[in-house]
């Protein structure tokens, strides 16, 4: 190892960028921002593969101090950055990714307002994404953590004139919030407990007590959960990313669901350390994560935007790598995670071709047809489709089978459940991801039909903004530019191969992502002496499953198109339960927004706010007013009034020396 | 010899005369020569305590005060001058604010 590596450079020149399009990109033109915003995540992505290229040659984890942040007494915490292996995987998946997203974006954003606004955002949620993965303590972490949330807010609510946007934002990071302050604590318990919130301290110092188990461990580990739950939008906390869909297209694909809400995953793996002490914590987060997975995927079946059934499925696929973390198969949930990077960004990113093709339409509903009109956004979705549903040899096969694989063989008792939920998730995502497929791109279109009805009420409303609306809707359906498909395509390809990383041995693979974790993660138990036969047997049925639903998304949706709306009829009460996911915005909104919001109105704003202590406020200047006012009279103005109180005062004072008041003025 | 305490209420005496008229009189020369009877009221029991106690810091007081008193003439005359010539009257009831 010869040098430093110059890690600092990876966040800080994302920065730099931000800050140079953020404080003068409105004078620049589209270009130079566009230029500015490219090099400045394409710096951060070479400077990553030139690490990777010398990663063998590295002692990890390799520290880099930049400086002391805080130093008090016995307790430091430093600006250090960290490399070792699975910084190293979040790093290729961050940058690699992220500069995918950036070229497809300014393709994307070309006609907005606030292009430089946007890449600006951009490139602040990359500085931050950055500091959190290659943060060597808590507090960084947290850093990262907070600011990715930032960021989050300010590009879901980068259409801040639409309402629905700004609710959107402020309800991502409200919740956001809600996850934050788990993870405080959990940090807060961590300098109670070891004095420090540098990794390799603490993590040494519990590997050095094999018998802490439990206890306060527990503690922070479900704290930890709690802040993990928020940013991996997971059960109980997940209600703020179907909205975050109100974010361009980009943003969701690059933030809410490549990077960001894949934190709370790469979280728990980089504290694994302490999940493995606490068999509590690793079950809730196994539980959270299975039910995350079934719930959202439930959800996701009969949505019809476009969008949203992708962030139900990202929930959803959370949900299985919270379920690999929750069975200690950390590898395989970091697997998944990178792979889930390239097919869900491609997922969005070809939804966003779509959306965009269509000049801003997101219902499933009045889409179809469109196989032949955009081919090239055709077959890259068909390469995501095909991932995510488990359909060998594409990515997401390898990835979840891994997944379910570990939960079947954990030690856990609860394992072969999980094992079966996650089965049962794999069947339904396969069904909603075809579902989208079918209505998105085959049949007839359902635009014209559904346009003209439009333009009837249009034209019936006589509303002019309505008919503007229309004129431009009506733009022929064309595909994307290159600078769009370009970063599809190499997503493609890499959601077909990104799976070839952890081919099990049993199929003649090595897993090298597993092998290339075990370092740090370690392999887990059962991957010593893995059984051949069981994972073929597991990856079959897995296959028939998500084959199944295939099938029945063929089905429903191009054989016998009318059957649909037959079973919604039929099953009305499961259907509009689905349609409304269970209610649980509605839930949450008269179990705690409303009454917060009640008690805020009238407790914290009518009664302590304005009764005491603007009460006090002013119950202090009337008293100082009214006294004011009777010794102002004294302040006459008049010199002979003034003159007969020093007489008075004078001849006061005489009188008490007189008769003896005079303690204080004798010399004794 | 004439007892110290003849001084002292002819000293009391100036002194209340001057108190009073500082209070009654409107006009501000009077009330400044009230003033002036006030300080040499005080001057008089400090030579007449001088001289009963044989002590000569008594009188070196006097002095310092007539000094002060003629400082605080000269500039009390020329508040005066200043008043009268933007209000044309020297009556003190008419002379109640801050401000010329």
């Amino acid at each position: 190892m010869t040098g430093s590596l110059n890690l600092w450079l990876i966040p800080l020149v994302p920065f730099a960028g931000f800050l140079v399009n953020g404080l003068i990109g409105r004078k620049l033109p589209k270009v130079l921002v566009s230029a500015i915003a490219l090099i400045c995540t394409l710096i951060p992505f070479l400077q990553v593969a030139k690490i990777w290229f010398q990663f063998s040659s590295i002692t990890t984890p390799y520290i880099e101090h930049l400086g002391t942040w805080i130093w008090s007494g016995a307790f430091h915490a430093d600006f250090d950055l960290q490399l070792d292996q699975l910084t190293m995987v979040m790093l290729l998946v961050v940058t690699g990714v992220g500069f995918l997203i950036h070229i497809y974006s300014v393709g994307y954003m070309a006609h907005e307002e606030g292009y430089w606004r946007f890449f600006a955002y951009l490139n602040l949620f990359m500085f931050f994404m950055l500091t959190l993965v290659l943060s060597e303590n808590f507090l960084l972490m947290f850093v990262g953590w907070e600011g990715v949330g930032l960021a989050s807010y300010l590009l879901i609510g980068f259409y801040f004139l639409k309402d629905s946007a700004a609710r959107a934002g402020i309800k991502a990071f409200v919740v956001n919030r809600i996850g934050d302050f788990g993870f405080l604590i959990a940090l807060f318990l961590l300098i109670a407990r070891f004095g420090t919130l540098s990794y390799h301290e603490v993590f040494a110092q519990i590997t050095q007590h094999p018998e802490w188990q439990g206890g306060i461990l527990t503690a922070i580990a479900l704290f930890l959960v709690l802040g993990a739950t928020g940013k991996s939008a997971q059960i109980p906390l997940y209600v703020w990313l179907p909205d975050a869909m109100e974010g361009p297209t980009p943003v969701s694909a690059l933030i809410h669901a490549a990077t960001m809400v894949t934190a709370g995953v790469y979280m728990i793996a980089r504290t694994h350390v302490l999940f493995d002490r606490s068999p509590l914590a690793l079950s809730t987060v196994a539980i959270i994560g299975a039910a995350t997975a079934f719930f959202a995927a439930t959800i996701g079946l009969v949505q019809t935007d476009i969008k949203r059934v992708l962030a139900y499925s990202t929930v959803s696929q959370l949900g299985y790598m919270f379920l690999a973390c929750g069975v200690t198969a950390y590898s395989a949930g970091i697997f998944h995670l990178v792979t889930h990077a390239f097919f869900k960004g491609l997922l969005f990113l070809a939804a966003g071709s779509v959306i965009h093709a269509l000049g801003g339409e997101q219902d499933m509903r009045v889409m179809g047809g469109l196989r032949k009109k955009i081919p090239i956004t055709f077959w890259t979705m068909t390469a995501a489709v095909f991932a995510i549903s488990g359909i060998p040899p594409f990515a997401g096969f390898f990835s979840k089978d891994e997944i379910l694989y570990q939960a079947f063989i954990s030690p856990n008792s609860l394992g072969k459940t999980l094992w079966f939920i996650g089965l049962v998730t794999a069947g339904l995502t396969s069904f909603y991801m075809f579902r989208l497929w079918y209505l998105t791109f085959f049949g007839e279109s359902r635009a014209a039909a559904h346009e003209e009805a439009e333009h009837a009420a249009a034209v019936h409303a006589r509303s002019d903004t309505k008919l503007v609306l229309e004129a431009e809707h009506a733009h022929p359906v064309h595909e994307s530019p290159a600078v769009m498909w370009i970063p599809l395509a190499i997503l493609a390809i890499l959601s077909v191969i990104g799976g070839w990383l952890g081919i099990p041995s049993a199929m003649g693979g090595h897993n090298e992502i597993e092998h290339f974790l075990a370092p740090l993660l370690g392999s887990p138990a059962a991957a010593a002496n893995e059984s051949s036969s069981l994972t073929l047997i597991l990856a079959s049925v897995s296959v028939l499953v998500a084959l199944t639903g295939v099938l029945l998304a063929h089905i429903l949706y191009k054989a016998k198109p009318e059957l649909p709306a037959k079973l919604a009829t039929q099953l009305r009460g499961l259907y509009t339960l689905l349609l409304n996911k269970y209610w649980v915005d509605q839930l949450y909104g008269a179990v705690i927004v409303t009454p917060l919001l009640l008690f805020s109105r009238y407790i914290l704003k009518a009664l302590i706010d304005r009764g005491i202590i603007d009460g006090a406020g002013f119950a202090a200047g009337t008293t100082t007013q009214g006294f004011g006012a009777i010794v102002q009279r004294v302040q006459s103005g008049n010199i002979r009034s003034y003159a007969g109180w020093l007489a008075v005062g004078a001849a006061v004072l005489l009188i008490a020396v007189y008769f003896g008041f005079t303690a204080h003025f004798s010399p004794q | 010899m004439v007892p110290i305490y003849y001084y002292l209420i002819l000293s009391a005496i100036l002194f209340s005369i001057g108190v009073g008229a500082f209070l009654i009189k409107r006009n501000i020369i009077t009330i400044f020569m009230s003033i002036e009877l006030m300080l040499n009221a005080v001057n008089l029991s400090f030579v007449a305590f001088a001289h009963h106690w044989h002590q000569v810091s008594g009188q070196i007081f006097v002095f310092f005060v007539m000094v002060v008193a003629a400082a605080e003439a000269a500039v009390g005359l020329a508040i005066i001058i200043a008043i009268f010539r933007t209000r044309s009257t020297l009556n003190v009831d008419s002379v109640d604010l801050m401000k010329l």
